[in-house]
């Protein structure tokens, strides 16, 4: 299995990916979504549709079920015993519960970042390199060119250029996020999923994190989860909300945030809940 | 509602302020007892042991090649063959049980349903509880002649068959504590693999077991000591031949194996009897060594994740 990936196109770097032609812009679609843990229905009929290299914010009080719906894109859920779905998620048409589907494909076409920053206790390199390596990938001429890539992309290649083969546990709180996000972007994902990014960061760290995330959306389509409204309506062009488990708006951040359809959404927007 | 009246307590011929400071100095007494234990048996080798070298130079105890005390011509005291037996049964048996207990203890905690975890595990715990002795037993009788088939020689009782028999008793503390040492690896580190597209194999290998390293370490450590250690097992499955050991394939005999067999014949207060006594403290130093290393490797583990 390894081997087949090893000549797969996606490492080769001069061949992009071939995106399906009539492209009508949607990359996600979510249709009919239900999610229960055991006999707790925590997800109620989700439909929606993402557009490509967007991004889509995903806010709502907490236990409205946000983080276990950003789980479902990569079925990091699958972890968990006692779990069930219904209806499906297709990404580029392809239903990401098909039985034929395998998982370990499916993540690293759904690269994800969590809420804490959760590097390896392994060098700066080799947190990056480790997804390459995981994925069969020997040449180590193109590993070291994707890792300061991908540390570029993620903004953070000036600050640990001369430190490369030191503890990632060495970094601080939001180079240790941005880290895990080049991680996550060196395996050339198409879809990124992050969860609560900046929550632990400090406002300097979250800025960089935020205006990092604004140049990813050029490739990547982001899905993001926040608490903070202000931050949602920063980095997001879509937003949807959620509650108890309902997806109660989906909108333009814009519109959403200016004049909201919904009452509930203006009331949880303005801070009178939540 | 009626008001509880706790009785008077009964007046005793000590006092409660007296009766507070005998149990405290009891529970301290009981507290030091096995430092107390430890110094007490330093001590008695370290004296006991002293008097050998009066007649025994010590770098030819330590770096003598032969072990011959009841020689008739010149008794001779190298402790050397019977360290090499020592360290080839320890080292044999760890080359054997780490990877399986590796492979055990990986099996338990990242793939075994809590079914399959609820039977195995108790019985690796009662591996450990199985009498040395029963385990030479089965050496003699049973490992012993399908040693003699496989390598077409006339004994099984050789240092092979001490080392798979050490490392079956070591297997059980090197599961257990690499068991503990993989569970305790942070959550966040497996979901960072599975996320990038890792197996769950992968996710063990290169990330779970590099991360409890530390504490895998520590059991094998902790392994190796108890294989030191081991006396019966080695006495009965070794073949015990006093001299240089030449291969796997041939008979040894340990430090303890030797104190074992010699202290029984010797006569009081010879050189000899106090040689067997300095036998006992190499032996001592060596598995108070090795403790303190599996000591602090385990604590950094602890602290690593803590």
């Amino acid at each position: 299995m390894l081997k087949e990936k090893k000549s797969s196109p996606r490492f080769n770097m001069t061949n992009k990916k071939n995106t399906s032609k009539e492209d009508n812009g949607i990359k996600i679609t979510v249709t009919d979504f239900n999610f229960y843990y055991d006999t707790v229905h925590a997800l109620k009929n989700i439909n929606l549709q993402i557009r490509k290299n967007k991004v889509v914010g995903i806010i709502g009080p907490s236990g409205c079920g946000k983080s276990t719906f950003l789980r479902c894109f990569n079925r990091m859920n699958d972890t968990i015993a006692g779990i069930r779905y219904e209806g499906q998620i297709a990404i580029d048409d392809k239903n990401i519960f098909d039985k034929n589907l395998d998982v370990v494909d499916l993540r690293r076409d759904v690269g994800m970042v969590f809420q804490k920053s959760n590097p390896f206790p392994k060098s700066i390199f080799e947190n990056v390199a480790y997804g390459l390596k995981i994925n069969g990938i020997k040449d180590k001429a193109f590993i070291i060119e994707r890792v300061e890539q991908s540390l570029k992309n993620a903004a953070l290649w000036t600050e640990v250029k001369d430190r490369l083969h030191k503890s990632a546990f060495a970094l601080s709180g939001g180079q240790q996020q941005r880290l895990c996000i080049a991680r996550a972007l060196a395996v050339e994902p198409e879809v990124l999923l992050l969860d609560e990014p900046a929550s632990a960061l400090d406002p300097i760290a979250t800025a960089k994190v935020e205006e990092l995330i604004f140049q990813l959306k050029q490739k990547y389509t982001i899905i993001i989860v926040t608490h903070n409204m202000q931050q949602a309506a920063r980095v997001s062009e879509y937003t949807a909300f959620f509650m108890l488990g309902e997806l109660i708006e989906y909108d333009i951040t814009n519109k959403m945030f200016t004049n909201p359809a919904k009452k509930i959404t203006e009331e949880y927007i303005t801070g009178r809940f939540g | 509602m009626q008001s509880l009246v706790l009785p008077k307590r009964k007046s005793s011929w000590i006092s409660n302020s007296l009766k507070e400071k005998l149990i405290h100095g009891f529970f301290f007494l009981n507290g030091i007892l096995s430092v107390l234990v430890l110094l007490g048996i330093f001590a008695l080798l370290l004296l006991t042991a002293i008097p050998a070298f009066r007649e025994v130079n010590i770098f030819s105890f330590l770096f003598g090649l032969d072990w011959n005390p009841t020689s008739y011509v010149k008794e001779v005291y190298g402790i050397v063959p019977m360290l090499v037996s020592t360290f080839m049964v320890t080292l044999g048996a760890l080359v054997i049980a780490v990877p399986i207990g590796i492979g055990t203890a990986a099996y338990l905690s990242d793939v075994a349903n809590p079914r399959v975890r609820e039977i195995v595990k108790p019985v690796v715990e009662i591996l450990a509880g199985i009498p040395s002795v029963v385990i030479g037993f089965l050496g003699i009788v049973l490992l012993g002649p399908i040693i003699a088939k496989v390598f077409n020689i006339h004994n099984g009782l050789n240092a092979l068959n001490g080392s798979i028999l050490l490392a079956v008793m070591a297997l059980p503390t090197i599961i257990s504590i690499t068991e503990d040492a993989l569970k305790n690896v942070p959550v966040s580190y497996e979901s960072a693999s599975l996320a990038l597209g890792a197996t769950k194999w992968q996710t063990v290998i290169k990330v779970k077991i590099p991360a409890a390293l530390s504490g895998i370490i520590a059991a094998t450590m902790l392994g190796m000591g108890r294989a030191i250690g081991e006396t019966m097992t080695v006495l009965m499955a070794t073949g015990c031949a006093p001299a240089m050991p030449e291969s796997f394939l041939g008979p040894v005999r340990t430090l303890t194996s030797s104190i074992a067999i010699e202290l029984g014949e010797v006569a009081y207060n010879t050189t000899h009897y106090y040689a067997l006594f300095a036998l006992g403290l190499v032996l001592f130093i060596l598995t108070f060594i090795i403790n303190l290393i599996s000591d602090i490797y385990l604590h950094k583990f602890e602290k690593v994740n803590r």
